[in-house]
């Protein structure tokens, strides 16, 4: 521990702490844009200059570390002075009308120039040459609104071990972007939409489905019906002021409702129907591993639901594509029997069925629109909404959500199980694969506490468990004393280098969980800002809780698997699943 | 260090022949097994490259970034930075037209427009037989003899905008 002082408080901080650690334990709020946890300070934007006695120039307090006896001040009229002319330069170059930007209300910039009370800009110059960028299906970069804050090349570089975005030039023409000012579709983007998630500003968002939505909802001759993901329902509340991990399930029902839509359906059925899937899907390659010998059975299988997760193996690792599942994700399955099993159910072609997502992600944009993502011969899924763009819509149509009464899902697609709910968290689709698994195999629960593999859940970027399979019933008897090997990663810095350990013969598994965003869904590129690690706990925290308040919490038990299964759809692995629920890849570039 | 260092420019083969574009990939492939991951060695590598093909084209770029496990626009981002490193190859002789405000008035601009006219390409533009580059300047320091242009280190004074044919073909 080190002792200083803080505004003349005295402060106890933690050994390496930075001055901006410190003050934030001691409850002393220090303005920021370039900072993100747990990565290493640039010293980008200088916002958070504090004075530190004995020093002669303002010091950033994200990049400074506490020293013993230092005298730290962060609110003296220089401090104040600095920062709001920063700001004003930022502002000076910025090219952004607010009442007219998507971030409007949600924006750092904007709430800073207010904390900072910024009432004109004393600055004038050349303004940030604006250059629109739609060049992907999931993404809008505006480089007019760059702050150059670096945060995104941080997190495309860091995390995600992508590198699309990087400066580009030098001086005041530097751009953030991809190589030589060229538009993201140019250079490898997987479109996880992190960096949307940490801009604090305007300049790279999700592509605006939310037209497309209104313009159906107001058409009397379509069936829209909706579907939304587990990972919602644990964080649109933030949205509308509820503090993150707060359960808005029931009343997300009914604001879609209000919306207009015509069916409220749940992607967890889908996820259930995933697992049944997957859960075959690897128990035939076990069988044929360890029975018929077959050498060319791709083992470790990897889950295939996070899109950003299957464009970054087509272009980093062709030699997993055949380790990958053939599972479409549970967005595309849902919009498969959507436009089919559903559609001739109501007596419609799937023409006259519009199917709308709502996902934490922004790559289900890029997903949906996937070539290969038309096994009703349509489009399966035609509007992805991120939980961001869910909100507006809610507040656009007058919707007071806080005051809403709890609404239901639909039948026949709105049934849900606690294992299709943990698909939100890291580690949750492994544990909802062998909570089915094992049951199938032994006839016996999985035999853990509670049915969670602990070893699975939390936000450690890689992370192992093996279970011994005893008491086979005699279908599966290959499987008897056999140890199952799983891993999972989340983020895709941690996805590599855990194909690179197993590249290297330096780990070897069965099964392995990969998704795209750090935390899994609940940490996904279209969740409402600002999520960090105590953001991402919480909102997992909720998913457990909606799991552990279900009844049924085994994929298998779902009542609308069950009846697909036997009106639709036949076996696990069978002709129509092949048909509709299964996909193929080829490697990029 | 690779002999491929002292190479200066876009130099002939032992037959005289300009080397192939195949050629040079293979010599950069062979700077790259030398220097291969090393930290430190993008930039030196850039530069050896820029030596070996005059310029920087995008597959070289490419290949010396997955070499150094970088992505494209990391290496991009660092090209950009440097003025010393060009994307696009530069011609055998640099045609640099003074605009200082003495030779601008003296009929510079004219000049300009008659030089890309005559080898018609655009300011930053090189001809396609790779024989000339264009440029502008802001004074050369004859102000007294404008219009200014410089060919390489040749300085040629009080142009006419109508003989800058016979100019250039001083220059093969
Ligand atoms: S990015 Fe922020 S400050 Fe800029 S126009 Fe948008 S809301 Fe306003
Ligand atoms: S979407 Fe993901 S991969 Fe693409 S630029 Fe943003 S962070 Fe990088
Ligand atoms: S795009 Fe956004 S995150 Fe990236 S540097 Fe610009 S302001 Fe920062
Ligand atoms: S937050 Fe400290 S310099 Fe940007």
């Amino acid at each position: 521990m080190i002792a200083c002082k803080i505004n003349g408080l005295s402060v106890e901080a933690q050994d390496g702490a930075t001055v901006l650690d410190a003050a934030r334990a001691a409850g002393v709020r220090i303005p920021t844009l370039c900072f993100l946890e747990h990565q290493l300070p640039t010293g980008a934007c200088r916002v958070c200059l504090v004075e530190v006695q004995g020093a002669k120039a303002l010091m950033p307090a994200c990049a400074t570390p506490v020293a013993a006896g230092m005298v730290v001040t962060t609110n003296s009229p220089r401090v104040r002075r600095t920062r709001r002319q920063i700001v004003e330069l930022l502002l000076s170059e910025h090219d952004g009308n607010c009442p007219t930007c998507a971030r409007n209300g949600d924006c750092e910039l904007q709430r800073l120039a207010e904390d900072l009370g910024i009432s004109r800009v004393t600055f004038e110059g050349t303004k940030t040459r604006a250059h629109s960028d739609t060049s992907t299906p999931a993404l809008v970069r505006d480089n007019g609104k760059c702050i150059k804050c670096r945060r995104c090349v941080t997190v495309c570089n860091t995390v995600q071990n992508v590198g699309a975005l990087f400066p580009q030039g030098r001086g005041f023409a530097t751009t953030i972007g991809p190589a030589f000012e060229r538009d993201l579709a140019d250079v490898v983007c997987v479109q996880c939409g992190q960096c949307a998630a940490v801009c604090p500003v305007g300049a790279i968002q999700e592509t605006n489905h939310m037209d497309g939505v209104w313009a159906a909802l107001e058409d009397p001759t379509r069936h829209v019906v909706v579907q939304t993901a587990p990972a919602i329902r644990a964080a649109l509340g933030e949205a509308f002021g509820y503090p993150a991990g707060t359960r808005v399930t029931g009343k997300m029902v009914t604001a879609l409702r209000q919306l207009g839509f015509d069916a409220v359906f749940d992607t967890d059925v889908t996820a259930d129907l995933t697992i049944m899937e997957e859960g075959h899907e690897l128990l035939k390659r076990l069988h044929s591993a360890l029975v018929d010998k077959d050498p060319k059975v791709a083992l470790p299988m990897f889950t295939s639901c996070s899109p950003g997760w299957i464009k970054f193996a087509e272009y980093y690792a062709p030699d997993f594509l055949p380790n990958l599942s053939t599972c479409k994700s549970p967005q595309q399955m849902f919009g498969a029997l959507a436009k089919t099993w559903y559609a001739q159910r109501i007596g419609k072609s799937a023409k006259e069925v519009t199917v709308v997502s709502v996902m934490p992600c922004t790559a289900k944009k890029f997903e949906a629109q996937r070539p290969e993502m038309t096994a009703s011969g349509v489009a399966d899924v035609d509007y992805v909404l991120t939980t961001r763009e869910l909100a507006k819509m809610i507040k656009a149509h007058g919707i007071e959500f806080r005051d809403l009464p709890d609404g239901k899902m639909d039948d026949p697609l709105g049934m849900s199980t606690g294992a299709a709910d943990i698909f939100a968290n890291t580690g949750g689709v492994m544990e909802a694969a062998l909570r089915t698994a094992y049951e199938l195999v032994t006839g016996r629960e999985l035999p853990v506490k509670n049915l969670h593999l602990t070893p699975l859940a939390g936000l450690t970027g890689i992370k192992e468990a093996a279970l011994k399979i005893e008491q086979a019933l005699p279908a599966w008897s290959f499987l008897e004393g056999v140890t199952v090997k799983v891993a999972v990663a989340h983020g895709l810095g941690n996805a590599r280098q855990l194909l690179d350990r197993i590249r290297r013969g330096e780990a070897s598994y069965h099964f392995v969980e990969v998704m795209t965003c750090p935390g899994g869904c609940i940490g996904g590129g279209g969740q409402p800002r600002f999520t960090d690690d105590a953001v991402r706990l919480k909102r997992i925290q909720a998913i457990y809780a909606e799991d552990e308040g279900k009844t049924l919490r085994k994929s298998h038990e779902n009542p609308a698997v069950q009846q697909l299964y036997r009106e639709f759809l036949g076996a696990p692995l069978g002709h129509k699943s092949h048909e509709l629920l299964h996909t193929h890849y080829k490697p990029s570039l | 260090m690779a002999d491929s260092l002292t190479c200066e420019c876009a130099c002939k083969g032992a037959d005289g022949a300009a080397p192939s574009e195949a050629e040079l990939m293979k010599r950069l492939d062979e700077v790259l097994d030398e220097h291969r991951a090393q930290p430190g060695g993008l930039i030196p590598v850039l530069q050896i490259a820029q030596a070996i093909f005059g310029y920087l084209p995008e597959s070289a770029m490419r290949k010396i970034a997955e070499a150094f496990h970088k992505s494209f626009s990391e290496v991009a981002g660092v090209v950009s930075f440097y003025s010393f490193f060009s994307t696009v190859p530069r011609g055998r002789h640099l045609v640099r037209v003074c605009l200082g405000t003495a030779c601008y008035v003296r009929g510079g601009r004219e000049v300009l427009d008659a030089l890309k006219k005559r080898l018609g390409i655009d300011v930053g533009q090189t001809t396609a037989d790779r024989r000339f580059s264009l440029a502008v300047g802001r004074c050369f320091g004859a102000c007294g003899m404008g219009p200014v242009i410089m060919v390489d280190d040749t300085v040629h004074q009080r142009v006419k905008s109508a003989r800058v044919g016979e100019l250039l073909e001083e220059h093969s």
